[in-house]
């Protein structure tokens, strides 16, 4: 592992430094600071820059406290545990290369929210933008201390979201709100590839901690998926990065505030792509792979970005630019894939961090004080805006390439680096392009200075130009102090760090080297000095260069990608549109379409041939039912229009069915289904009354055709499924253990009921809660079913079918007397034996609801409404609870919800009883059937009755008064 | 002829008229569809437990052989979980249509003209 082996004098280091709660809090200063500040937003504007720039120092105090270890190669981390289950743990570590971005993202962080509380103006929310920005901060920061590649893709995705808001950021700018949108789209679209390959990666090395990845290089360089992984990778990180062809969005991007575009989008985020090249080098680098995809782009991304900024006249618009370019050539340096091109590019960081960051805040102090960046209406700024000029001026000229600034150097190096390599074995390719990128690169620099501070002084600027006060100079002259030191002073000052990044980036130790200013006369200088003077020509001769631009075809990214999400929203458009166009009958066949495709799918890879399985032999009885139910479902399908008839038809098909389960030992199945038949009906019966009797039948059309097809065919499959399946011995069940364990655990023989009561009594305490819901959504549907439109139709409904004049008939009121009684014994019976034998609460409820539904039909809703004494409500409510306590008890004995327990008990008379906890479970069952029931059916009748204003009857049995009227006429 | 080809087949049969009364443009035949697919498929649910004759799900020391109780239990809730349902949709489509005065699914009007998207009126 490469860490370890830099650390020889780790366990002298003192024990300050290890502990491992300092690298958290160091993560966390930033998300406090963000929360302080958007919690503070009622404050002055210099206390929100106050927290926020307190917060940074903090943390980057912190971190530079730590950098004396981290350079002697001591091992930091600290470690969370937080879903070890998928192998994501807060885990943090501080090395070199970590140490270099956490501190210029800090560092640079400190000197932007300085500059941002000068720069923007009393219209914007300093707070809002301060809080965005630390958390930015906190998200960047936490990239490059992630030890956990999933942790650092949690972070990674914050980076994208919260530089969406900060582009966004003055969001009543059109340009705002679309490069926000398209960086997120492309930023997050990589986010995403990169999550796919570094799971993919994980998996290779067995590990989500970077640490043990970096020390699997050659597994995962040798393992098939090491294209996938590596390809998935680099299109996050090209995003990211802005790499050729992803480049587009960065432009955009530059609608932020500046502030943003010089931390954001130059320093910090667009860097996390270069960093995470860095970051795996050790392991995905060195292939041919690596070289060709990530060098190549690297040297396309640099050329291509060098171009477009040469001709751009927004000051933004050509920094950005040049900043794809840079990154262009920090990815083709780590694409090269050599120890001494990352070293390179290791120090390329740290300058192009350093000139960049100041030469966006300088763009910002022109745009700020002059009030344009259109390079076109700038001009003879040199002596109007002298502080200004000198720092720009800097900053561009180590842009350039031009010595002694630190720009120089790294471009020097670079240069050295591309003289000798070859590319698909053409020695001259990338030496010449690499030229080509330098001299462009130099060109826009200089144009950069010459545009802004030289020529003529105009007339028409649109504010009097003069130099901005402290607060905008001092950020970015600090960091031309920083551009002008390292440039004279490279090793003393950048030497150790860019050393012992190295190491962490390549692994081991780096080659021997030197930062210097003169490193003789060579190739690389050669190449520097066309480089500069190409730049110069090309400038002089600018109007030439800008016709041959301009006959040139350079497609626009943005239309591209604005016509590609337009496609894109449309194909989607176009496809949910097909799918769900609110057509209920649309869904439900696309829905039975794509189930039956599975199902074909699957029929088709799989064996599907019937089993050898002994069947049972029919009897003529059997096959007598089978037929009568075959002929219920065929006069069902025939006469669905005339709806009574269809209904008597289907209560045909569901006594077969009982009668079915009974024959095929299912005793406690077939008094359900024939109790819930009865209930069933007479819920239809009663919403019929108020719906439309028959629909009017139409002839066979099309649709019929295609639905009958689509119906024969998942018919088909799903009895030919069961078909297969019966024929075919069971495959080891669980239901072994159900059976042997229902008497000795259970303490009942029916196994059926033991099963609901007790080894599964948590699906069916939810389930008489799911029967509670519906009753309870079936009476408020209703109860409000007698106001506004709805409540209108049921004033004007008038019955439409013929009425008997018998409304109460005297055998049914005296029969249903007589069955009560009976009825409730039985319920209970049937409730009390269900342990044992087949019943229970389910049924037992049913039972006793339909003795309840009967007296309502003999009598009458009302008649019988007066005559009860329980809410309906509070019996689903009891049941629910009484279910609920009798699971609960049993933790109060220290066993798990709803253990049940049971024992025998002899009573006087009755003899020796089994009690069990269940028989209470199972009266909760029971009373929720029976308030559910009732409540459905009853609140239902209720309206039926209002309906039909009628007036209450008196007694029990009475004629229909109209008739009686009539008669006397 | 086996008893299992005849539960089989019958719960083919279910299942396709189950299917086709779904598509229909009423709420009355979605209701008549929905409860026919209940069948179905309790049916089905209950035959993978193997189907079994004379031998109910009552545990005693001396019987060795007996039928599946499991699918048996689930069977039972799934039936009660259908009554619910089948009780939710048809006054759902009671409400729907005393509010709007169809009973279309698509709330279409009863009488009138062929939504250009929609499917057909019965």
């Amino acid at each position: 592992m490469a860490r370890a082996r830099l650390c020889p004098v780790a366990a002298l280091q003192p024990a300050w430094g290890n502990l491992p709660l300092d690298l958290i809090l160091i993560s966390l200063l930033p998300f406090l600071g963000s929360l302080g500040v958007a919690l503070a937003a009622r404050a002055p504007r210099m206390a929100h820059a106050a927290l926020a720039g307190s917060f940074s120092l903090a943390a980057l105090l912190l971190v530079l406290a730590k950098a004396p270890a981290v350079l002697a190669g001591q091992d930091i981390s600290a470690r969370i545990e937080w879903v070890p289950a998928i192998g994501l743990n807060v885990s943090y570590f501080l090395d070199p290369l970590g140490l270099m971005f956490a501190g210029l993202i800090l560092g640079i962080g400190l000197l932007i929210i300085i500059y941002a509380a000068f720069y923007l103006s009393a219209a914007d929310s300093s707070a809002r933008f301060l809080s965005f920005l630390m958390l930015f901060q906190g998200a960047m920061l936490g990239i490059v201390m992630s030890d956990n590649i999933l942790l650092l893709l949690v972070f990674w995705e914050l980076t994208s979201l919260s530089s969406f808001l900060l582009i966004g950021f003055w969001r009543h700018l059109a340009e705002g709100r679309q490069g926000a949108r398209m960086a997120l789209a492309v930023t997050g679209g990589g986010g995403l590839a990169l999550i796919a390959g570094m799971l993919v990666l994980g998996n290779i090395a067995g590990s989500y901690e970077l640490t043990e990845i970096l020390g699997a290089g050659e597994v995962i360089q040798a393992s098939p998926l090491y294209p996938v992984a590596l390809v998935l990778i680099l299109i996050g990180c090209f995003t990211k990065s802005a790499q050729f062809p992803f480049q587009f969005w960065l432009p955009q991007a530059m609608a932020a505030p500046t502030p943003v575009s010089a931390y954001l989008h130059s320093a910090t985020m667009v860097k996390a792509g270069v960093f995470l090249l860095a970051r795996l080098w050790p392991v995905l680098a060195g292939t041919d792979l690596w070289f060709y995809l990530v060098a190549t782009t690297g040297l396309v991304t640099m050329l291509v970005g060098a171009a477009i900024a040469l001709f751009k006249t927004d000051l933004k618009a050509l920094l950005a630019y040049s900043t794809v370019s840079h990154l262009g050539l920090l990815t083709m340096l780590f694409g090269f894939g050599t120890p001494m091109a990352a070293i390179v590019g290791v120090f390329h960081i740290l300058n192009h961090a350093t000139f960049k960051a100041a030469l966006f805040m300088n763009a910002g102090i022109v745009d700020h004080e002059v009030g344009t960046r259109d390079t076109r209406q700038l001009g003879g700024l040199l002596h109007l805006m002298p502080i200004a000029a000198t720092l720009g001026i800097v900053a561009a000229l180590s842009m350039a390439g031009i010595p002694p600034l630190n720009g120089f150097l790294s471009k020097e190096m670079m240069l050295e680096e591309a003289a000798h390599t070859a590319w698909a074995g053409s020695a001259w390719l990338v030496p010449v392009l690499v030229t080509l990128a330098a001299l462009l690169s130099a060109a826009y620099s200089f144009r950069y200075i010459v545009a802004v501070y030289f020529g003529p002084r105009r007339t028409d600027y649109p504010k009097t130009p003069h130099d901005p006060g402290i607060g905008l100079w001092g950020p970015p002259a600090a960091l031309v102090v920083l551009v002008v030191l390292i440039g004279l002073f490279p090793q003393t000052l950048a030497g150790p760090l860019v050393q012992a990044v190295s190491g962490a980036v390549i692994g081991g130790e780096p080659p021997a080297y030197k930062l210097a200013l003169w490193h003789g006369f060579n190739a690389a200088l050669l190449m520097s000095v066309l480089a500069v003077a190409g730049g110069a020509l090309v400038l002089w001769r600018f109007g030439l260069a800008e016709r041959i631009w301009q006959r040139l075809p350079v497609p626009v990214a943005k239309d591209l990608f604005e016509r590609f999400i337009a496609g894109l929203v449309q194909g989607c458009r176009w496809l949910s549109d097909g799918i769900n166009n609110g057509s209920l009958q649309r869904t439900l066949f696309v829905f039975f379409l794509a189930t039956l495709a599975l199902g074909a799918e699957g029929m088709s890879g799989g064996s599907y041939a019937a089993g050898t399985r002994e069947t049972l032999p029919a009897s003529p009885i059997t096959v007598i039912a089978w037929l009568a139910l075959i002929a219920g479902v065929v006069a069902v399908v025939v006469s669905e229009h005339k709806r009574f008839l269809a209904l008597i038809y289907i209560s045909v098909v569901g006594l077969i069915v009982s009668l079915g389960f009974i024959y095929l030992s299912a005793p406690d199945l077939a008094l359900t289904q024939i109790s819930v038949e009865v209930v069933t009906i007479l819920l239809l019966l009663l919403a019929l009354n108020l719906l439309p009797k028959i629909t009017l039948p139409r002839s066979a059309s099309v649709r019929h055709v295609r639905d009958a097809v689509l119906a024969i065919g998942a018919g088909g499959g799903v009895g030919w499924l069961a078909y297969a399946v019966m024929t075919r011995a069971p495959n080891d069940p669980i239901s072994a253990f159900h059976w042997a364990q229902s008497k000795p655990g259970g303490g009942g023989t029916n196994v059926v009921n033991v099963t609901l009561v007790d080894f599964r009594g948590f699906d069916t305490f939810g389930e008489i809660i799911v029967l509670g819901i519906a009753a309870l959504a079936i009476y408020a549907l209703l109860q409000t079913a007698t106001r506004g439109a709805s409540g209108a139709r049921l004033l004007a409904w008038i019955p439409d079918i013929v009425r008997s004049p018998e409304r109460h008939p005297m055998m049914l009121v005296v029969a249903s007397r007589l069955i009560l009684p009976i009825a409730i014994v039985v319920a209970l019976h049937i409730f009390l034996r269900g342990h044992n034998l087949p019943g229970g609460g389910f049924i037992a409820g049913l039972v006793f609801a339909i003795a309840m539904l009967i007296q309502f039909m003999a009598s009458g809703f009302e008649w019988a409404e007066e005559r009860r004494r329980t809410e309906r409500h509070a019996l689903i409510a009891f049941g629910v609870l009484i279910a609920a306590a009798t699971g609960l008890g049993s933790l109060a004995f220290g066993a798990p919800f709803l253990t049940s327990a049971f024992g025998y008990f002899h009573f006087p008379v009755v003899g020796e009883v089994e009690l069990a906890t269940a028989l209470l479970f199972d009266i909760g069952v029971a009373l929720t059937v029976v308030g559910a029931v009732l409540l459905a059916l009853g609140q239902l009748s209720n309206i039926a009755q209002r309906a039909e204003k009628l007036e209450t009857p008196k007694e029990a049995m009475d004629i229909d008064p109209t008739r009686e009227a009539e008669a006397q006429r | 002829m086996s008893v299992e080809f005849l539960v089989a087949s019958a719960i083919g049969v279910m299942t396709a008229a189950g299917i086709y009364l779904t598509l229909r443009g009423r709420t009355f035949s979605v209701v008549l569809g929905l409860a026919m697919l209940s069948y179905a498929i309790n049916a089905f649910l209950f035959s993978m437990g193997r189907l079994v004759i004379d031998q109910p799900p009552i545990w005693s020391a001396d019987t060795a052989t007996y039928t599946d109780p499991l699918p048996q239990a689930l069977v039972l809730t799934a039936i009660v979980i259908a009554f619910g349902m089948t009780a939710l949709v048809v006054v759902l489509a009671l409400r729907a249509y005393l509010e709007t005065g169809t009973d279309h699914v698509d709330g279409l009007p009863n009488d009138g003209e062929q939504h250009p998207d929609a499917g057909d009126e019965v």
